[in-house]
């Protein structure tokens, strides 16, 4: 890995968002929206439910959690889209950069645009609806390290997507987390979902992540072997990710498509 | 032999794009790649790119197979310019010749950016971002990007194409002079024959994913009995 390569593709994701005061407003406007939206709902159950009268908050540190895996997974995939939109795809796939660095380059980058998004949302939460997610303590980053790596999974595989079908893609990128969200259980437990869904659910990192949520904000406990759980099963979907896009970038090569991949 | 292509192929499902193609460019020649649109010409550039996989056949660099090179190793002796290519359009032109300066890592960036910029003329619009420029001036700003790295192999498909007479010939002024002061292997696919037969030591025809035929301008046009180069690609184009 050339650190200063990846550093340099970093480079150029940064300076297109600091060259846009609208592209920053963008960045940051859903998630804020987001977390006002969520933070009604929240005070609202939190004020009629029995199941959340206790533990003021969930819903609405659920709903910042899950906004993190969205962000980090769209951040990845609209990096790359920008090179389809500029037209800027042949000159990146002929410059002496591994793939590898690509991938760690746009992994690294996601979380600026993630964090750029998150951070003025999270502070908010905390003086208008008296949330904050550092209740989590010190799992939290833990958590968020498994949600970050499944969020640049999808992105990976949506891109992988995108080397594949081109441009038509796209709409794949928008829907992909949506698609997921129901057997996530991020509102809810999984005991909700019938038996055979909570097979599959089981299987995917989200529902650890966000039942080790709700057990640590209503039990103040933490079980790390969830934790554990939940990142191993987060860096295999990473794993499978990566294979997959090399997969997609080698059948672009013969299907010829990097060489007229543009709007 | 600086470049071989031997029996190239490229077949895309059931299409032939390019079929069994040799040919040979010495090192620090600029070789014409012409044929009428869709003979191959680009996808045998996107094969020597690494962009596109060859379906069969060979490139050797310096008698040495591409695929023996690393990836990063092979392609920073590489560039590549095309109008139908750009550089990120909210960047500006110093930025992105800074990122693309240090992704093929160059040691004094400033310096090389300041020397290509002057050479092309490109430094009173360097704070301006690259999609508010005209077609001359993108160009010249891909240009540069393509001879940051000074390449020993550089690709020019079509690069004055769309342009006017003025920054077209400004261009092509640019390249002959760039190739008389540097060492740089050029193969240039155009379908300007002026700029061809300006710039090139020798031309290879291209029709149907095949080579019609190959050498230098003056042998091309005496051996086909036309009065030009124009005439001769004409004459080979609708065989």
């Amino acid at each position: 890995m050339n650190f200063s390569k990846i550093y340099a593709l970093g480079l150029r994701h940064i300076y297109l968002i600091m060259n846009s005061f609208p592209r920053v407003l963008d960045l940051i406007y859903w998630p804020t929206v987001q977390i006002f939206l969520w933070g009604f709902i929240s005070k609202f159950f939190t004020l009629n439910s029995e199941y959340y009268s206790n533990t003021v908050g969930v819903i609405l540190t659920a709903a910042i959690l899950y906004d993190f895996l969205f962000r980090a997974s769209i951040s990845f995939n609209m990096m790359f889209l920008e090179e389809i939109w500029s037209r800027n795809f042949t000159n990146l796939f002929i410059a002496p950069i591994k793939i590898r660095e690509i991938i760690a380059a746009l992994t690294l980058t996601a979380i600026i645009r993630t964090l750029i998004g998150l951070v003025p949302a999270v502070l908010i939460a905390i003086p208008l609806f008296g949330v904050s997610v550092l209740k989590l303590g010190v799992p939290l980053i833990f958590l968020l390290l498994a949600l970050y790596f499944f969020g640049i999974t999808l992105g990976l595989l949506v891109t992988s997507g995108l080397l594949r079908y081109g441009p038509s893609f796209e709409n794949i990128a928008w829907a992909s987390l949506f698609f997921l969200a129901p057997l996530g259980c991020i509102y809810y437990p999984i005991e909700i979902l019938p038996t055979y869904l909570q097979y599959i659910a089981n299987i995917l990192p989200l529902v650890h992540i966000f039942e080790e949520m709700r057990n640590i904000l209503m039990t103040s406990n933490a079980e790390y072997s969830n934790i554990l759980k939940a990142i191993l099963i987060s860096l295999i979907y990473f794993v499978f990710g990566v294979v997959v896009f090399y997969v997609s970038y080698f059948g672009a090569k013969k299907r010829g498509t990097l060489i007229n991949m543009g709007e | 032999m600086f470049i071989e292509i031997k029996k190239l192929t490229k077949i895309y499902n059931n299409y032939l794009a390019v079929n069994e193609i040799n040919f040979l460019i010495e090192k620090n020649r600029t070789v014409g790649l012409l044929g009428p649109n869709g003979c191959g010409k680009t996808t045998t550039i996107g094969m020597i790119l690494g962009l596109v996989s060859p379906t069969n056949g060979e490139i050797f660099i310096e008698n040495k197979n591409i695929n023996s090179f690393k990836r990063d190793e092979i392609l920073k002796r590489f560039n590549f310019a095309s109008p139908y290519v750009e550089l990120p359009k909210k960047l500006t032109v110093k930025q992105n010749l800074e990122i693309y300066g240090r992704l093929y890592g160059i040691k004094n960036l400033d310096f090389r950016i300041n020397e290509i910029s002057s050479d092309l003329d490109i430094k009173n619009f360097f704070k301006r971002k690259t999609g508010e420029l005209s077609s001359g001036q993108k160009n010249r700003v891909s240009l540069a990007k393509a001879l940051i790295n000074k390449p020993e192999i550089l690709l020019l498909d079509e690069p004055t194409a769309s342009l006017d007479p003025d920054i077209g010939d400004f261009i092509r002024s640019y390249i002959q002079e760039y190739k008389t002061k540097n060492k740089v292997t050029i193969l240039l696919a155009s379908h300007n024959m002026a700029e061809v037969e300006r710039l090139c030591n020798s031309i290879i025809m291209m029709k149907k994913g095949e080579i019609l035929d190959s050498g230098t301008c003056e042998e091309l046009i005496k051996k086909h009995g036309r009065n030009n180069l124009e005439e001769t690609f004409l004459k080979l184009a609708r065989s």
